[in-house]
């Protein structure tokens, strides 16, 4: 069996092209300016990265950083998708229930997660609970329109099937209006998985923690360490494109049927 | 003999912003067991009204139809087959198949569901596509995949809302003798909503057309031929000629 097509592998190709490109760009303008403070040389970002466990301007390594990043990302993330689900699954079956709460969700859907710190600190405190409460605000709202989406569009038709077999309410539930809206569902944990990933970094960015990709990123800023601050961001894309990567590979395995019934 | 199936009257009226869209007035008819019948009339007469009160998607106004749904657990009065396959996309073939018997108002043991699902899987050719998914039929596939479905909870009576519209020729001709075969093996009762005279000339024993809405039977046309008929037959093109007539209204 071929695991990746020559397509894939020639569109990889030229995404690639481009990543060198721009990387010579780099290079060549921190040759050119050679100033570490302005545009730190490639070789000192890289050599930060070859050493993920070695500890970082005295802290915690990279590896320590970015699994306390992920922890807090997984955290959140699951914190917001046990009550988003759930609550979506409630709004998109009942227009009685949307009707009540869906002003108040269109008010505060695009509120920036950042933009509630000053009342997570004043709640929680400085430290993880922050934090979490900014991650889990973040990633709610995707997964909680996503669902009631995914609800809403399961085909009456699908439904028409259960109740002419006579299905109770929560067989019709759990057989047609759960996995008819699962596609969707999983969108939504996608999209909110990046928002939580970028709400981490910004949260740790803020006074009172001590390890995190964030932490680093603004440590190593007021240390004027610039090529850890490319090392960091460079971990940061990583992880969001494998995680974006994983969700992919289970929207392929699990929803290949989704809109080609 | 005691009809399978005997609709008494039945009223129903729409609504559409707040103004009242009656669309069936009195409709009254039986079904004797194993017979094909097929419902005809011009669009928007109720037809397919009629077979979703029948199946208990929708409510009459009054009137009756017995026997009388049992919603309690008891065995399903009729089973649908719609125009759309409506196959779950997430399920293979055979737990499509099946779906009818793993709800509690049937609640059939595993083993009987087995025998049931390789029987119907025979029975439509199936077989070899018990663990494909829907995207992966092709629409005449899909559409025996909703058949055998139907099929499964042993109805009394089968419904059928226009199922084999949205198929080419070939494969609705396939499909309409699948249909004969099905009754004589299984002794099974159709109705059968249809557009197309020479499918209901083919396929029933009697054929029933309703007028313009609002709805009421206008005429039944019974078809005597024997099985398997032949479109080309001089007999069988007086008869579509007689339905067509009848469906459109003139003498």
């Amino acid at each position: 069996m071929v695991l990746i097509s020559r397509s894939a592998l020639r569109d990889c190709g030229k995404g690639l092209l481009i990543i060198v490109v721009l990387l010579a760009v780099w290079e060549a303008a921190a040759l050119a300016i050679q100033n570490n403070y302005i545009l730190p040389q490639l070789g000192d970002i890289l050599s930060v990265l070859f050493q993920p466990a070695a500890p970082v301007l005295g802290g915690p390594s990279m590896i320590e950083n970015a699994t306390v990043s992920l922890r807090e990302v997984l955290a959140g993330f699951g914190c917001a998708a046990l009550l988003a689900i759930p609550l979506g699954l409630i709004i998109g079956s009942s227009g009685e229930v949307q009707s009540y709460l869906n002003p108040a969700i269109q008010v505060l859907r695009p509120v920036p997660p950042i933009a509630w710190m000053p009342f997570a600190i004043a709640w929680f405190g400085i430290g993880i609970n922050s934090i979490l409460f900014i991650i889990a605000m973040g990633a709610f709202f995707p997964i909680l329109i996503n669902t009631v989406d995914g609800v809403q569009g399961v085909r009456t038709r699908w439904i028409e099937v259960a109740d002419m077999f006579h299905a109770t309410t929560f067989e019709r539930f759990r057989t047609v209006i759960l996995p008819g809206a699962l596609p969707m569902i999983w969108t939504g944990l996608r999209v909110s998985f990046g928002v939580a990933w970028m709400c981490v970094v910004a949260a740790e960015m803020l006074p009172g923690t001590t390890a995190g990709l964030g932490f680093l990123i603004m440590y190593a800023y007021n240390l004027g360490q610039l090529q850890v601050i490319g090392a960091g961001m460079i971990v940061i894309g990583l992880i969001g494109l494998l995680a974006d990567t994983i969700f992919r590979a289970g929207q392929r395995r699990f929803f290949s049927w989704q809109g080609r019934d | 003999m005691e009809p399978v199936l005997s609709v008494c009257e039945i009223e129903k009226t729409f609504f559409d912003a707040d103004a009242a869209c009656p669309a069936l007035r009195g409709v009254s008819f039986a079904i004797a067991p194993r017979e094909i019948v097929c419902l005809m009339g011009p669009s928007g007469c109720g037809k397919s009204t009629i077979l979703r009160i029948i199946a208990g998607l929708e409510e009459s106004d009054s009137g009756s139809i017995r026997p009388a749904a049992d919603n309690n657990g008891g065995t399903a009065r009729t089973a649908m087959v719609f125009q759309d396959p409506a196959l779950f996309p997430w399920l293979s073939v055979y737990d499509n198949i099946v779906y009818g018997l793993r709800l509690a108002a049937q609640r059939v043991p595993e083993e009987e569901v087995k025998r049931r699902a390789a029987a119907l899987l025979a029975l439509t050719h199936l077989g070899d596509f018990s663990r494909s998914l829907p995207h992966q039929l092709s629409g005449g596939m899909k559409q025996r995949a909703a058949v055998a479905r139907a099929l499964v909870v042993e109805p009394p009576v089968i419904l059928m809302d226009e199922p084999f519209s949205a198929l080419d020729p070939f494969t609705r001709r396939e499909l309409e003798d699948e249909i004969l075969r099905i009754r004589t093996k299984l002794e099974t009762t159709f109705l059968i909503v249809t557009h197309n005279p020479e499918e209901a000339v083919y396929l029933a024993d009697r054929i029933i057309v309703l007028s313009p809405r609002p709805g009421k039977v206008a005429a039944q046309i019974p078809v005597s031929l024997p099985f398997p008929r032949d479109p080309a037959d001089p007999a069988f093109l007086s008869i579509r000629e007689k339905v067509t007539r009848a469906v459109l209204g003139v003498e």
